[in-house]
């Protein structure tokens, strides 16, 4: 059998991939006519072209896929005539060809109103990469530009004219709301302020009369007689279906236009099929891919021979709107409201954030809804709505979270049933998914590749990791937990690996047990453990390009790119004469200060060139580094204790001076931080720390897995009542399960958490030996006690590294021109930036 | 603007010794009133250039960003909220931020040179 397919586009190259899966070559003939240049790319990402993305990295096929597939690809061809009796199709060049059926993909084109001017030079439309290619060259020469229409693409528009470099770009808008098919007034206003702060100015309710300018456009005038200067223009007001091929040949179209077609997609003559974006069913276009796609879907099943076992239902039109910046969605029913129907709003217009959800009256379903600034739900919510899900007893809690308790991240997901559609571009089931799983795929690019879901736009891959991770869960399978690309390995076992092969670079790692050249991921990863294991000055070796930045530079970088300066200060005691000398050096270089949470003072503001010398002055006067850069120990709190308090039991500043001494300088997956009280009034906060010890009549009982930051917990009690050289012991064992197995960016209560058995089973561990590690771990932690030497110590010593700390390579006495300060309350601050 | 330097006109300034560029990382290049980062992947034996200035919040670290790959492409991370950048073309990989201006670069005995095309220096001037 002879198909011909009239267009090149999207829609058509997914068909031609169906129609090869369903039948055999010899079954059918392929032959593809496209009017453009190059086969078929991807338009719904046209706008990447601006970040850099090449017209090949679009290309959906290369021309070879076709000739592999035994495709006749035809492009730079436009089908102008269809002779239905005799079942053959003429080309403008005059060509012909015969079919047994013909599919029109012909898309749409944009549509342009009879504006006076608008065939002046400086306006364009945005649809193929031809448009986008004018439009960048033409944009070098101006200043201002605007976007007519406010849809989904008018806006993309815009974005990308930002992105060109016109920094005064206007969005004009014949409604009075943005988007106003897809969102509401309330959240239509929220997006708008929200897009003037990424510096588009916004016009609704304003309708363009001409185009005004000579040759090329200088302005736009507006029907209320305003007019606007601009340099160039981008009309986005709608799509216009490209039926032009079909109304000469006679098939019957819709009054506005589009290619009229029954449910299995075939036009007025039975042998001619239309799809995509120039189909219209049930008086509707349906302007996005996905639904072109299951429209390809229908008609290579009927075609192979699947009869009417498809057939085209209509498609939901929930979208996201994708790159401007600004999380925009709608899904389902947006503007449902009356009687069956109840609706829930909530906003918060400082935070710029709305959302709201239709609910049916007896609120067990979920209608629809309008996502705004912060849309990581939407996924969720367009699958409740669309499987009729029933709602939480408490609906609201879908747009609010629910609150308090711990939520469960995979819940959601299980409870789809098996046709939910994860995946709308491609189509792809909640049941094929899990099935490829099933299958062996165990890894999302493994998904990707075998079902093709999260191909499209990519925004159900959320979904679909949660959907691997649980099945393979459910097979009772142990999920891989690996580093990132580089490392097929857990942190765990990265660490075991690296301290048996005694790898000490992150070089020799990579080498011996990744691929490829690290990332911003593993290499932070990779240089706590090494430091971890054998505690060497983390600048050598080369492994500094391996640090996080504030590592790298022994400081925590600020706002503005300066450094801060934070020397230790063990158990917060300081004798006066050392906070003369922190109170000269912030002087003498200008710095800020502030007493800190942690029971010690941050110098802040210090420019990159300046931290040696800092550093320099703060160690001769017996200062070390306070760590507070790096994921290790930071500070060891302490309150007055024995020495002067009337109820103190012990002498915590003490204790917790040692405590500090011992462990400084200590890297860990994530920081650590402890604090000795001398009574159980706990002035020290030792609970909220990740140890903590607190003095008893008896001795030191010892908490651990406390917190403070965004979800505050408090430690668990782990031993009561012990000498000061056990507790230590048991602080050493501790710290080495911790260290040699937690993930990365882990803190100890997170830890703790996900422990199986709790702390019972690690007070096993730690305090009973149930693993007979803890002669292991005292000793690796005495190794590296012994191994601590300060690190600014011996990079203020070494040239080789001071000649890092400069700015510019080339000018090494300049400072960065473009830092800022301000004073405010007779001290500095940093400029605030945008 | 977009990243593609286009070969006609390009202007090679001699930026640093090869030696003063860590392995494996990058360094700030002052030339004229623009800071250029300059980055050695030297288990690649490749070099890339960028603008220093990141665009998220407009900060001057990308030559103290972490440099790495994705997918075999090379990137930097600045260094104040992980954005990453492709070095090829300046791309924002993992993000919605526009794309970064990118340098040739070249190394002609011991010397490092970075490309800045005369487009550059008319828009920047
Ligand atoms: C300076 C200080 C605030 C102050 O002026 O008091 C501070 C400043 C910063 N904290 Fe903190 N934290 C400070 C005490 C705390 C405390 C209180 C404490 O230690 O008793 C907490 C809660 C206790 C805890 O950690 O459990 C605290 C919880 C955090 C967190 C959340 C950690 C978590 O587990 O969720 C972060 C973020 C992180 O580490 O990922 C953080 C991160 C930061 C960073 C490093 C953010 C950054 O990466 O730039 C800030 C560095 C500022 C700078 O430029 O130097 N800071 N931070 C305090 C320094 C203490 C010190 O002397 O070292
Ligand atoms: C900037 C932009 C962003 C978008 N973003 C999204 C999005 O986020 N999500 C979404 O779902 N959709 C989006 N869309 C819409 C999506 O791109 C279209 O729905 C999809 O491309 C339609 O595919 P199609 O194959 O039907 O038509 P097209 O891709 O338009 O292809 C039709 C092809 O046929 C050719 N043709 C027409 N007539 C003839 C003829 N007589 N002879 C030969 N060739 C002919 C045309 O030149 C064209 O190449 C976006 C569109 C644009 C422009
Ligand atoms: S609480 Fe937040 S703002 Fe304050 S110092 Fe800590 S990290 Fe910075
Ligand atoms: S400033 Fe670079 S990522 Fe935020």
């Amino acid at each position: 059998m002879k198909v011909i397919v009239v267009g090149n586009g999207m829609v058509c190259y997914n068909f031609c991939e169906k129609l090869r899966k369903n039948g055999s070559n010899s079954q059918f003939e392929i032959t593809v006519y496209g009017e453009e240049t190059r086969p078929a790319y991807d338009r719904v990402h046209l706008s990447a072209y601006f970040s850099g993305k090449t017209a090949e990295d679009l290309t959906m096929a290369p021309a070879s896929w076709y000739a592999e597939q035994q495709i006749r690809l035809i492009t730079g061809a436009l089908v102008v005539k269809i002779d239905r009796v005799n079942k053959c199709i003429t080309t403008h060049q005059g060509t012909t060809d015969n079919y047994d059926v013909l599919v029109l993909a012909t898309g749409s084109s944009a549509f342009v109103p009879p504006i006076p001017g608008v065939d002046k030079q400086g306006v364009f439309v945005y649809r193929t990469i031809e448009d986008l290619e004018l439009m960048t060259d033409y944009a070098k020469h101006a200043k201002t530009g605007a976007v007519i229409g406010g849809g989904l693409l008018g806006l993309e528009a815009a974005k990308a004219m930002l992105d060109l470099g016109i920094t005064e770009t206007h969005v004009v808008e014949f409604a009075p709301r943005l988007m106003p098919r897809q969102i509401d007034d309330a959240g239509s206003r929220i997006l708008q302020s929200k897009l003037e702060q990424l510096g588009l100015c916004i016009h609704t309710s304003k309708s363009a009369s001409a185009i005004c300018g000579g040759e090329a456009i200088n302005g736009i005038r507006f029907s209320d007689d305003t007019q606007l200067d601009v340099d160039m223009l981008v009309i986005s007001a709608g799509i216009r279906p490209r039926d032009e091929l079909a109304v000469a040949s006679g098939l019957e179209v819709g009054p506005k236009g589009g290619i009229v077609v029954n449910e299995y997609l075939q036009t007025s003559d039975e042998r001619i099929y239309a799809i995509g974006e120039c189909a219209l069913r049930n008086g509707l276009i349906y302007g996005l891919v996905a639904p072109g796609y299951e429209m390809a879907e229908v008609v290579a099943s009927v075609i192979a021979g699947g009869g009417r076992e498809k057939a085209f239902h209509g498609f939901d039109m929930s979208t996201k709107l994708k790159l401007i910046g600004v999380d925009v969605a709608s899904f389902g029913d947006p503007f449902a409201d009356g009687e069956a129907c109840r609706t829930v709003v909530f906003e918060q217009t400082a935070k710029g954030v709305y959302k709201r959800i239709n609910i049916s009256s007896d609120g067990k379903q979920l209608l629809g809804g309008i996502l705004i600034g912060e849309a990581e739900n939407y996924n969720m919510l367009l699958q409740t709505c669309k499987n009729k899900i029933v709602l939480p007893p408490d609906p609201e809690d879908v747009i609010l979270g629910s609150r308090g308790g711990q939520g469960d991240g995979g819940a959601g997901v299980l409870g789809l049933p098996d046709e939910a559609l994860i995946c709308s571009c491609e189509g792809i089931s909640k049941g094929a998914i899990c099935g490829a799983v099933n299958d062996g795929c165990e890894t999302v690019d493994a998904i990707k590749q075998c079902t093709k879901a999260g191909t499209g736009c990519g925004g159900c891959l959320p979904m679909v990791k949660d959907l691997m991770v649980y099945t393979m869960k459910a097979q009772g399978k142990y999920v891989r937990n690996v580093l990132c690309e580089h490392f097929t390995y857990s942190r765990q076992e990265l660490y075991d690996l690296v301290k048996l092969h005694r790898l000490n670079t992150y070089d020799e790692v990579l080498d011996h047990l990744g691929t490829g050249d690290g990332c911003e991921v593993c290499k932070p990863a990779v240089s706590s453990i090494l430091a971890s294991l054998w505690n060497e000055m983390i600048l050598g070796k080369n492994n500094d390009t391996a640090q996080d930045s504030n590592d790298r530079f022994l400081a925590n970088i600020q706002k503005g790119g300066t450094y801060s300066v934070v020397p230790r200060i063990p158990g917060g005691e300081i004798t006066p004469d050392k906070l003369i000398v922190i109170g000269a050096v912030a002087k003498k270089y200008n710095l800020y200060t502030k007493i800190t949470g942690g029971q010690r003072i941050d110098l802040f503001g210090a420019h990159l060139a300046d931290l040696p010398a800092i550093w320099e002055e703060l160690i001769a006067a017996g200062f070390e580094s306070g760590h507070a850069y790096g994921k290790a120990l930071r500070t060891v709190k302490s309150c007055v204790g024995s020495t002067w308090c009337r109820f103190g039991l012990l002498d915590s500043v003490s204790f917790a001076i040692r405590v500090e001494e011992r462990y400084r300088g200590l890297r860990a997956p994530h920081k650590i931080k402890s604090a000795v009280s001398g009574c159980i009034r706990e002035c020290a906060e030792a609970q909220s720390k990740d140890f903590g010890i607190i003095a008893t009549e008896k001795g030191w009982n010892l908490y651990v897995g406390g917190n403070g930051g965004s979800k505050p917990q408090h430690a668990q009690l782990l031993a009561t009542d012990l000498d000061s050289e056990t507790c230590i012991r048991y602080i050493d064992r501790f710290l080495m399960f911790y260290i040699s197995t937690a993930d990365p960016l882990t803190r100890t209560a997170t830890w703790l958490n996900k422990m199986d058995g709790g702390i019972d089973y690690l007070r096993n561990v730690v305090v009973n030996d149930s693993l007979g590690m803890a002669e292991q771990w005292e000793r690796e932690m005495q190794a590296l006690v012994a191994n601590y030497a300060c690190e600014w110590k011996v990079a203020v010593n070494d040239p080789q590294i001071r000649k890092r700390f400069s700015h510019f390579v080339n000018a090494p006495d300049e400072k960065d021109p473009t830092v800022r300060f301000e004073s405010m309350r007779k001290q500095k601050k940093v400029t605030d930036w945008k | 603007m977009m990243n593609r330097s286009s070969n006609d006109s390009i202007t090679w300034f001699p930026a640093c010794k090869l030696e003063d560029v860590p392995a494996n990382g990058g360094v700030c290049v002052k030339y004229n009133d623009e800071q250029i980062a300059l980055f050695h992947f030297a288990r690649r034996g490749e070099w890339y250039a960028s603008q220093n200035l990141c665009p998220h919040r407009q900060q001057m670290v990308l030559s103290r960003g972490i440099i790495g790959s994705e997918n075999g492409e090379p990137k930097v991370a600045c260094p104040f909220h992980k954005k990453t950048f492709s070095l090829v073309d300046g791309h924002c990989i993992n993000g919605a931020e526009c794309a970064i201006k990118v340098y040739p670069v070249k190394v002609e005995d011991g010397q490092v040179f970075i490309g800045v095309s005369k487009c550059v220096e008319e828009v920047y001037a």
